[in-house]
């Protein structure tokens, strides 16, 4: 045996896979080889579709039955397991290689305890009984930093939160110390708070020797480009199920060599980026499994594609600085002879935002839940969710207002009780200058017309037995002026265009259009009536990054063109930040700071949103983000804390004061608010030095999500 | 859990309520004067009267199924119309528990085999021997018990003489000739369940093998057997459960064809010769006991399936 510590962990070597469609084959991962070195995290980055969960299986060799390996090879530990029987892949798994899924709630059995299913791997893969199992387990959670081990062991998945699990799920992972280990989008279920936490705990874990097999490396697979850059050593960026780029991940970031590579970092929205700059895009819709190139997967989409970019695949070249690389002109774009972004050009004029109200809400309540006959007969006290609570807002005239807040929030519940989707208990909302019922059937034409809607899935907003047209003309014949079939159709044509549609898609079901191009749909539609004020739920959050780009840009265009406002609801400060002229932030119902963009953006900030921005994973290794962590999730809406709600999770906590009063709105200047007990300047002083907070009180920490 | 079952209890008893209620309703709906069909002809009017003071039909609606609510739950459940007035609780009880016994032994067979086949074919989904199990078992519920029946008493009385004929039930039976003549019955109504709940358990593994958490009991790299036994199973056999629990409702009160097949005394063939005969004290006695059985079986199936999920008990 050679030595462990030098030997690869994994090796795949031109692996292509196929899948059987109805008796055909597809190929969908083609001349793939990667590497995996010892002690090194290896990330796998792709967008929707290019085969990286696939690759990731077929690495395991977990596949479908529909699927095969048809060429190329898998070398394990030294072993070659291309063809292994299963019964030889389920010796490895569990004990040699380990998997950390996508969806931490619904990876674990919900029929049995945490404790259980802990020590159902290490009685069978390490022969222990079931005491010693039990108390491995409880050791590996101690790892995993939870608290009260012995008590999470004893809980259901229902009871513990996203993150709890995930945790659950890596110590359960480590507990046989594996060689390698498989995390394949283990936070993307989560808020960007938990994932922060999620990914130091697993950065510290990886150079932990008692965790790991002496030699053991670990495969991450990712559509983030932000938490690969913070996490991982080497990048293999995937496209088409195709290697487009692999590097180091200071190389790659540094210096992106494939115009895929660039293309996609260009294309995220950062708060850095001048946000009256367009941001770059990549042109079309990746590939799908029939209709792949034969030629270079990428040509149709590259901006410097030449024709033997469209007759022959290029090569996957291994160059110099232990990169690889499959593009016809690498060496034309390293030496810097071609460019393939063009420099972002700037979104056209906008008319400064007028001083008028498009909206106006006082005092909005939303409750949920209602009490039923048993509990009214036995007398218990009922106990609703508050889910928005007591939320005055303004938006003013063609300019974009972003909401930004964790899941659970109350964000989307604003949005819908706004739109009137589920009506506000109580509360003003003012439309154009005019009171409107909070309760849709009591709401005239005028104010549905003015105010629309955009939801977060395009895959479900559209009707999949309407064509585009008709989902388009419908809006515009129960709202709009135009009345006969011509005048109808030219609109629908009109509004396409505005999306940058061609006129075939009116024609079209949703079942034939990409994410992307549903969601334009679905914004062609907001439009239709012309509205005064849009809602959009998270429009891009289901859309990968490249499909963002292009969807933000035409945002930006549209209501510069149709003088519109946004109300803009996003869980991605990069996003609202990008678009937005005014942010306010929202934490368990309550609007917890508002202001202009930049001045929300910069210190000083109420430590809710300090601490959001702080949990932001950056897409440059060379940039740390920040280091404050937040403690715990979201507390149930069914049990507010007293005084300042976030005084559970607070990093800058004073004291009892935090616990007993509800904090004053404290004016940091132009229109700038923050609901907090810390006075404004002595706030900015805090967040302009660079050390981590230390809680006064540190009585919270992993208690959470232990609801029952 | 015990919120849960208290709640589920107190469901339970208000919906025996409503349907007491209704039950008694339509009988009286009935057509029909009972004093006359029970004394003929030719009984004089004032016979009449005084049969119905003694029956009790004079007083107002509400006052009478007063009476009999009161009179069901405290065990008195009247006469029957029939020859000689005989109490009609010792009458349906002896039938109720022939059908409970028939019930028993139809679970018996049908529950092994049906979660077994529902089992392998959704194990072996869109394979042959899927086509098969879904073939047969569909089949067969499309044919009508009296097909069935009589199929099994030509093959399997008449032809291999190891079953009787028909199910007459003697007093003091032992143990092996319950079983002698309640097998054929209890086969002939294991086929209707048979595709019901394999088909229910075949679609409650296929969606379970789907879930994320079987992938990761399979990369523990534990032997494919726990994988199916202690991981899907546990899961996918709750939906069946209430299948399950449905059907045994129908074993109480439904077997009528099976019953007249057989000659079988139970309590669904009592029902239609009450209804015949126009014997309103032995409908109602009998259709709240058909119900108070739906009623009960779905209450352990509530519980069963809380029991089994804990996210129901937990709450």
């Amino acid at each position: 045996m050679s030595d462990p510590t030098t030997q690869a962990v994994i090796e795949a070597k031109s692996l292509s896979v196929d899948y059987r469609l109805k008796k055909e084959w597809f190929n969908v991962i083609h001349d793939v080889s990667l590497r995996i070195e010892p002690l090194q995290i290896h990330g796998l980055v792709g967008e929707s579709g290019s085969g990286k969960s696939t690759l990731a299986m077929a690495l395991l060799r977990y596949m479908a039955n529909n699927a095969r390996i048809s060429s190329g090879t898998i070398t394990f530990d030294g072993q070659n397991i291309t063809e292994s029987s299963p019964a030889n892949m389920r010796k490895l798994w569990g004990d040699q290689i380990n998997l950390v899924p996508q969806d931490p709630l619904s990876s674990l059995n919900p029929a049995y305890t945490i404790g259980n299913q802990m020590a159902e791997l290490t009685m069978q893969k390490s022969g222990m009984n079931r005491q010693e199992a039990h108390a491995h387990a409880v050791e590996m959670l101690a790892k995993v930093k939870i608290a009260d081990a012995e008590d999470v062991m004893k809980r259901y998945p229902h009871q513990l939160s996203g993150g709890m699990i995930q945790r659950v799920m890596i110590a359960m992972a480590l507990s046989t110390q594996p060689r390698l280990l498989v995390l394949d989008e283990p936070t993307t279920a989560l808020d960007v708070t938990t994932q922060a936490v999620i990914l130091d705990l697993f950065r510290d874990l990886v150079h932990d020797q008692t965790v790991f097999k002496s030699g053991g490396g670990a495969l991450y697979v990712s559509h983030d480009l932000g938490t690969v850059a913070q996490l991982c050593d080497k990048v293999t960026v995937l496209y088409g199920g195709e290697v487009m780029e692999t590097a180091a991940v200071d190389d790659l970031f540094a210096r992106p060599t494939h115009p895929y590579t660039i293309g996609l970092l260009a294309s995220l929205p950062r708060h850095s980026v001048e946000s009256d700059t367009r941001l770059s895009t990549i042109s079309g819709t990746a590939p799908s499994l029939a209709e792949r190139p034969s030629a270079c997967v990428f040509a149709p989409r590259c901006p410097v594609a030449i024709d033997k970019c469209h007759s022959e695949k290029p090569p996957l070249e291994a160059v110099e600085g232990n990169r690889l690389i499959r593009c016809w002109r690498w060496q034309e774009i390293a030496t810097g002879d071609i460019t393939v972004m063009n420099k972002p050009q700037a979104t056209p004029a906008e008319v400064a935002p007028r001083k008028a109200h498009v909206l106006a809400t006082t005092h909005i309540e939303k409750q949920f839940g209602s009490q039923s006959l048993f509990d009214r007969l036995t007398g218990k006290a009922f106990n609703p969710v508050h889910a928005v609570d007591d939320v005055s807002i303004t938006i003013q005239e063609r300019s974009t207002f972003g909401l930004v807040g964790e899941s659970g929030s109350g964000k989307s519940t604003l949005a819908r009780a706004i739109v009137a989707l589920d009506p506000a208990n109580s509360g003003e909302i003012e439309l154009c200058g005019v009171e409107i019922d909070n309760r849709l059937e009591k709401r005239g034409k005028e104010a549905l017309r003015n105010l629309r809607m955009v939801f977060q899935n395009p895959n479900d907003a559209l009707n999949p037995y309407q064509t585009v047209g008709q989902a388009i003309g419908r809006t515009l014949k129960l709202l709009g002026e135009q009345q006969t079939v011509e005048d109808i159709r030219t609109r629908v044509l009109e509004l396409l265009q505005a999306v940058r549609l061609t006129p075939e898609y009116a024609d079209r079901y949703p079942a034939e259009l990409s994410g992307g191009e549903k969601q334009r749909v679905a914004i062609a539609r907001a439009f239709a009536a012309n509205p005064a004020l849009i809602v959009a739920d998270e429009p891009t959050s289901s859309l990968d990054v490249s499909v963002q780009a292009v969807i933000l840009n035409m945002l930006k265009d549209l209501r510069a063109e149709r003088g519109a406002s946004y109300m803009l609801i996003s869980h991605d400060l990069d996003v609202i930040a990008y678009l937005a002229d005014w942010i306010a932030v929202m934490y368990l119902g309550q609007i917890v700071e508002e202001g202009p963009n930049a001045e929300v953006y910069n210190a000083p900030s109420h430590p809710y949103t300090e601490a959001l921005i702080s949990a932001i994973p950056l897409p440059d290794p060379a940039q740390k983000g920040g280091i404050i962590r937040l403690e715990g999730e979201v507390p149930s809406a069914k049990d507010i804390p007293t005084g300042c709600r976030f005084h559970t999770r607070c990093p800058r906590y004073l004291g009892d004061i935090c616990k007993h009063e509800e904090p004053p709105w404290r004016d940091a200047g132009n229109g700038h608010f923050i609901l907090c007990h810390i006075p404004v300047d002595e706030l900015r002083e805090l967040q302009n030095n660079e050390k981590p907070p230390v809680r006064a009180e540190n009585g919270h920490a992993n208690k959470e999500g232990t609801s029952s | 859990m015990t919120r849960f079952i208290l709640r589920r209890f107190l469901l339970l008893i208000l919906t025996l309520f409503v349907t007491s209620f209704i039950i008694f309703s339509l009988t009286q709906l009935l057509p029909g004067d009972i004093a006359r069909i029970n004394l003929g002809r030719e009984a004089s009017e004032e016979a009449l009267q005084r049969e119905r003071e003694r029956l009790g039909l004079d007083s107002p609606f509400l006052t009478q199924y007063a009476d009999w609510l009161g009179g069901f739950v405290t065990g008195d459940w009247g006469v029957s119309y029939n020859r000689g007035n005989p109490p009609v609780r010792p009458l349906v009880i002896d039938r109720l528990n022939n059908t409970v016994k028939l019930g028993l032994m139809t679970l018996i067979i049908s529950i092994p085999i049906s979660i077994l086949l529902g089992v392998l074919a959704a194990l072996r989904e869109n394979t042959i021997v899927d086509s098969i199990i879904s073939l047969v078992s569909l089949s067969v519920v499309g044919l009508p018990e009296f097909v069935t029946g009589i199929i099994f008493i030509n093959v399997f009385a008449h032809g291999t003489g190891w079953f009787p004929t028909t199910s007459i039930v003697r007093d003091g039976f032992t143990f092996g000739e319950w079983i002698n003549v309640l097998t054929l019955p209890a086969m002939t109504a294991t086929l209707v369940l048979l595709g019901y709940v394999s088909r229910m358990t075949r679609a409650g593994v296929i969606d379970e093998l789907k879930k994320p958490y079987v992938r990761t009991a399979i990369l523990k790299g534990i032997p494919q057997r726990q994988v199916i036994f202690k991981h899907v199973l546990r899961n996918a056999l709750l939906p069946t459960i209430t299948v399950i629990a449905i059907s045994i409702g129908w074993l109480i009160g439904g077997l009528v064809v099976i019953e007249e097949v057989f000659n079988f005394p139970g309590l669904g063939k009592e029902l239609v010769d009450a209804v015949q005969a126009k014997n309103i004290p032995m409908i109602q006695a009998i259709v709240m006991l058909i119900v108070l059985a739906f009623a009960l079986a779905n209450l352990a199936a509530d519980v069963l399936y809380g029991l089994l999920n804990p996210r129901i008990r937990l709450e």
